[in-house]
């Protein structure tokens, strides 16, 4: 479903990922594990093509497709969507109203009919029920003034009404607390599928515990070092990343951020 | 709803089309009209200002104790337009007025306000400023506060594109008398455009001692990373504009209701946008 070769890129002239090789299945999941600083949000952004995150070399093929060849707005309508690490606020424009002008800006780019308003609310109420979110927040504006794990959660209220092919989610974990976590995660599985896939971007096990990977990576010096399966999360939870940083030949951690 | 009289008469009305209005303008206050409320009475204003003449006109509206104003003026001229408008309302004590302006047609648009608030009155005023090619566009306001323990608050937005000039002129003078003034300015701009220009200027003239005035400006683009995140959801980049310079004048705008003169903002400004 999506396959990086050697993927480079710089921000502002300073390069961040550096030759990345990575490919995902359908039906897959993995997890990509990496100290602070070493690109992964930076590979998140560079897949959903935000701007100033130049591509200085490799690909990115996504369902077939040459994915850095497209706008962010035609990755999202072909099925790429990526969970911030840190949610924007927009004040002045509603949730719904963001959600439900996503939701048939991507249907009417694919050709589809759009969503009435009676199954839009429909859908949103399920979506905002099963992240425990009071739908009443759906109301307010795009994350202002929502809590660290609101904005988590309602991120995920996105996933679930655009129904993506490919979820990137940047540390989703982060912020939750220990029911939000389990609510998150029941989420994100509920959206396995053999015709999705999902990138976890994640610092901590306990995610995994919930949310088994079929793979995990290790991002470091711009690259992935180390893939394995869930065990891999284990060790750099007990060990760290030192061993893994020497063994790649990067002298410390603070190299291993790129 | 009946547009307020135009007190003084232009070229555009057929019936003074030959008159010598140099001289009338010189005995023509004598015969300004008023508008008036009775105590707790409520006024409405619905002006809509079209059309590509000059429009002039003062009107005066004054709104008795504990009386209320509520309204909309827009201006909505077409592209030759001129408007200078005045309006002079006076709140008695315990009065309030609720007004939006949207200033958003003609070549040069104006819209003057001079409110005088009396003691315990309150002013709430949104203001939107609209306008691309080269337009420009002013609101102009003088708030007078001459009783004590009355409000003020102007929340005015412009979203400017092309070489368009909008400019937010907001002068407040508190009285001697007007003790516990709470009086507050709020003036933002967003410039699509390189060759747009805001200007604000507010003028506080103070003579009470127990007073809150506070004004705040600030010009800025759309938001990079608000349009990236608008995008990654599907949204075109065009329609992820719209949306936010839309967003951003709401603050203007909470007291329109919805209806043809939102509607007409609204989608004024997704032209502005998809103009460039
Ligand atoms: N605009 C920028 N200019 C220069 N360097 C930048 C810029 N933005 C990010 N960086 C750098 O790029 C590197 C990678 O950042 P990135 O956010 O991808 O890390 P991360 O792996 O997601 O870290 P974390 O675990 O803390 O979220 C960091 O060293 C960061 O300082
Ligand atoms: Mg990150």
């Amino acid at each position: 479903m999506l396959t990086i070769e050697n993927l480079s890129a710089e921000i502002d002239g300073k390069t961040i990922l550096n030759g990345l090789t990575l490919s995902v299945g359908a039906g897959e999941v993995h997890a990509i594990m990496g100290p602070n600083g070493s690109g992964k949000s930076t590979l998140s952004y560079v897949l959903a093509g935000r701007a100033g995150y130049e591509v200085t070399g490799g690909s990115v093929t996504f369902m077939g497709k040459d994915l850095l060849a497209m706008a962010p707005h035609e990755r999202a309508a072909a099925g790429v969507f990526l969970g911030l690490q840190y949610p924007v606020e927009i004040p002045g424009v509603s949730n719904l109203l963001f959600l439900r002008t996503a939701l048939n800006a991507q249907r009417s780019s694919r050709g589809e009919a759009e969503a009435t308003g009676a199954e839009f609310m429909k859908a949103a109420k399920v979506a905002a029920a099963d992240m425990n979110l009071d739908f009443e927040m759906m109301k307010r504006s795009v994350n202002q003034g929502f809590s660290g794990g609101e904005k988590k959660r309602n991120e995920m209220i996105q996933m679930a009404l655009l129904a993506p092919k490919l979820a990137i989610l940047d540390e989703t974990d982060s912020g939750l607390d220990i029911d939000a976590l389990r609510v998150v995660s029941d989420g994100i599985n509920r959206m396995r599928s053999p015709d999705r896939a999902t990138l976890l971007i994640t610092h901590y096990q306990r995610l995994l515990d919930h949310v088994q990977p079929d793979r995990v990576h290790v991002l470091m010096g711009g690259r992935i070092v180390r893939s394995g399966g869930p065990e891999l999360a284990l060790q750099l939870e007990a060990e760290g990343y030192a061993g893994i940083a020497a063994e790649a030949g990067l002298s410390n951690i603070m190299d291993a951020a790129a | 709803m009946t547009a307020l009289p135009t007190l003084l008469p232009t070229r555009r009305d057929e019936a003074w089309r030959y008159a010598d209005l140099k001289t009338l303008g010189a005995i023509w206050p004598a015969r300004q009209q008023q508008v008036r409320s009775l105590a707790g009475a409520a006024l409405t204003l619905d002006d809509r200002i079209t059309g590509n003449g000059w429009t002039d006109e003062r009107i005066e509206i004054s709104v008795g104790e504990g009386g209320s104003l509520t309204g909309t003026i827009e201006q909505a001229m077409d592209a030759d337009g001129v408007t200078t408008q005045l309006y002079a309302i006076t709140l008695a004590a315990g009065a309030r007025a609720d007004l939006t302006l949207i200033n958003s047609g003609g070549r040069y648009g104006r819209l003057a306000l001079d409110i005088s608030l009396h003691e315990g009155a309150t002013l709430d005023l949104g203001g939107a400023i609209v306008g691309g090619s080269d337009q420009t566009l002013e609101i102009v306001t003088h708030v007078r506060h001459l009783g004590p323990n009355a409000t003020s608050r102007q929340t005015v937005r412009a979203v400017l594109g092309g070489t368009a000039v909008g400019s937010y002129l907001g002068q407040v003078a508190v009285a001697r008398a007007a003790q516990k003034t709470d009086a507050e300015q709020s003036f933002k701009a967003l410039l699509l455009d390189r060759g747009a220009t805001a200007n604000a200027k507010p003028e506080l003239e103070i003579f009470a001692d127990d007073v809150k005035c506070a004004h705040g400006a600030s010009v800025g683009e759309l938001d990079k990373l608000a349009l990236f995140y608008f995008e990654s959801r599907g949204i075109p980049p065009k329609q992820a504009e719209a949306l936010l310079a839309q967003a951003f004048v709401d603050d203007a705008i909470t007291r329109l209701p919805e209806g043809d003169a939102r509607a007409a903002l609204l989608a004024r400004l997704a032209s502005l946008v998809s103009a460039r």
